[in-house]
């Protein structure tokens, strides 16, 4: 009965591999189970598009505008910074590094991904705030702008990494038709490796925006928690992760607030979904020859 | 070819401009390897002089405004290690499956869908999903098996790339050689890919070791209190971990300038203990591609 034990691994296996995707189902599932119940008592247009977050209030205000708005900022404030810096250093590392120097810069990039967030956020309060205040003046150091380039340290490493992939897959034969007819190193890359790899940059950009944008523990710590629009970027905020972990443990378990910040996890999550969804589209629809994968 | 024609003809002045960028290039790669050895040397220097045998031993005293950080350590061992022994096993018999059996079939192509959008997914998502399903739903409670399985769904999809591309590496000549020797292919499987593939596995369960050691949004709501007298004596404890117990002296304790000296010390053990996990990983990784040079 050798094929029947066979047939038998094969299963178990497999059963095991839908262990992702029944993750992501129950992720689904759960989020709005526990999310949707606010909305029988509040539109989702007042939730998505209300100014007022009050949810301690009585009765509560639930407009999440101003969290969102916070957290779209911080995400295109921190990529500002961290898309050509992870970019170039992308191009350093695949078309100038001498070998050794490639061997040694690339460890610094993979651990400065693994750097835990909530230190990350302490060197926000205790590094980065205090020369806010001194240098630029700011009221309170912890704001949208520490926020950002916290976060972009954080990005780097993503957009740096999935960037690298794009140019190596750049075929070689394209950088010496560029180079015999006469044009410098720097011409090749900037009108020829670059232009070819861009769409693996794209996903790139894409992907270390997604995880910005969810990141949790930095906005939370140096974000300053204010849940209003911002006029400038020395104002305080309140990105919406930094609310759901900041009031979590605080409210009444399956309260009206306690949903809503579940249906803030849903924004979030199709939020990132969605960036996600870009990166791949990008990076599946423009597959050079070899493989840019994510 | 339209932009500054003087530029692209001269040659000195293409030679000229190429040496600036490369000299940018060369400065923003710089940037990283700075920030990382900044960030290390300051946390070295500042905290430095609060660790001691007794810092590393001894549970907090006094409102946590004095004493150690045993139990976080031991919590946060906890929790890496028992999310490792939940994600290993089931990462890498998904990739297993991905990569010896289902080939290209659709129920595949799902799989890895849902695997790269897992990997996706914010950490505090993974804590309201830990929240709900394993602490309230399942009745878990906030405890150090929901904080596991949390961590668990949350390293999954960086096991499970590792161990599919070190399957990826086995050459083929072995399977057809274990198969031609009239082996099944589960035989196959178990004797010759697998031993071959565990060095590249294990890189993997390292990376998540650190990445679930370092983690603090998840476990948030699903394991971690801000302090518990005891260690915890089972599964279904609540424990201290040492990225939430830093989060907790740095922002809501009410002696927040005094216990600097402590959280200096907590963030340096913590990345300490993150990082050194993360070197071990690269250079057993290093190791690896050299042997098969």
């Amino acid at each position: 009965m050798r094929l029947g034990k066979e047939d038998c691994i094969r299963y178990i296996l497999a059963a095991v591999a839908g262990s992702s995707l029944l993750a992501l189902a129950g992720i689904v599932v759960f989020l709005f189970l526990e999310g949707l119940p606010l909305f029988a008592a509040h539109s989702p247009f007042d939730f998505l598009g209300g100014m007022l977050w009050y949810p301690t209030e009585d009765p509560g205000l639930f407009g999440i505008f101003p969290l969102l708005v916070a957290s779209l900022a911080v995400t295109l404030l921190s990529s500002l910074l961290a898309v050509p810096l992870g970019v170039m250093t992308a191009v350093y590392l695949n078309e100038l590094a001498p070998p050794p120097a490639r061997r040694v810069i690339k460890p610094f990039v993979e651990l400065l991904a693994a750097l835990p967030s909530v230190v990350l956020g302490f060197l926000g309060m205790v590094v980065v705030a205090p020369f806010l205040q001194d240098v630029l003046g700011a009221a309170s150091g912890l704001n949208l702008l520490n926020a950002s380039l916290v976060l972009a340290i954080m990005s780097v490493p993503t957009i740096c990494s999935v960037s690298e992939d794009a140019l190596h897959a750049v075929p070689r034969s394209l950088r010496e038709a560029s180079l015999a007819l006469g044009a410098t190193r720097w011409q090749t890359i900037r009108r020829v490796v670059v232009p070819a790899a861009l769409s693996g940059i794209g996903t790139a950009v894409m992907l270390g925006m997604s995880r910005a944008i969810g990141e949790t523990m930095v906005v939370l710590m140096v974000a300053g928690g204010a849940a209003m629009l911002p006029e400038s970027i020395l104002d305080p905020v309140r990105p919406m992760p930094a609310s759901i972990a900041a009031e979590m443990a605080e409210t009444p378990f399956r309260s009206e607030h306690y949903h809503a910040l579940f249906a803030i996890g849903i924004v979030l999550f199709l939020l990132t979904l969605a960036f996600n969804v870009v990166a791949s589209r990008i990076a599946e629809k423009h597959r050079m020859a070899g493989s840019s994968g994510l | 070819m339209h932009t500054s024609a003087s530029m692209e003809t001269s040659p000195a002045r293409r030679l000229l401009a190429q040496r600036l960028m490369f000299a940018l290039l060369r400065g923003t790669a710089a940037v990283n390897v700075l920030a990382l050895v900044g960030i290390c040397l300051f946390l070295v220097s500042q905290g430095l002089p609060a660790l001691s045998w007794t810092f590393l031993t001894e549970p907090p005293r006094n409102m946590m405004t004095e004493g150690g950080i045993f139990p976080c350590i031991i919590g946060t061992a906890l929790l890496a290690l028992g999310s490792l022994c939940i994600s290993f096993p089931l990462g890498v018999g998904s990739a297993v499956y991905l990569h010896e059996y289902a080939g290209r079939s659709r129920f595949a192509a799902w799989v890895r869908l849902g695997v790269n959008n897992l990997a996706g997914v914010p950490s505090v998502i993974f804590g309201l999903f830990g929240l709900s399903f394993f602490v309230t739903f399942c009745g878990l409670g906030v405890s150090l098996l929901s904080g596991m399985l949390t961590l668990a769904v949350l390293t999954l999809p960086v096991i499970i790339s590792t161990a599919e591309e070190a399957l990826r590496s086995v050459p083929d000549s072995y399977r057809e050689a274990s198969l031609g020797l009239g082996a099944s292919k589960s035989q196959t499987i178990a004797r010759v890919v697998l031993p071959c593939a565990l060095p590249g596995m294990l890189t993997g369960a390292i990376l998540a070791v650190a990445r679930a050691a370092g983690e603090t949004a998840a476990i948030m709501f699903t394991a971690a209190v801000f302090f518990t007298p005891k260690l915890p004596d089972s599964l279904l404890s609540p424990v201290m971990s040492l990225p939430y117990h830093m989060y907790v002296l740095a922002t809501a304790g009410t002696e927040i300038e005094k216990t600097r000296p402590l959280q200096y010390g907590t963030g340096l053990v913590l990345i300490a203990l993150v990082l050194g996990i993360n070197l071990a990983a690269i250079l057993l990784r290093d190791r690896l591609q050299q042997g098969r040079r």
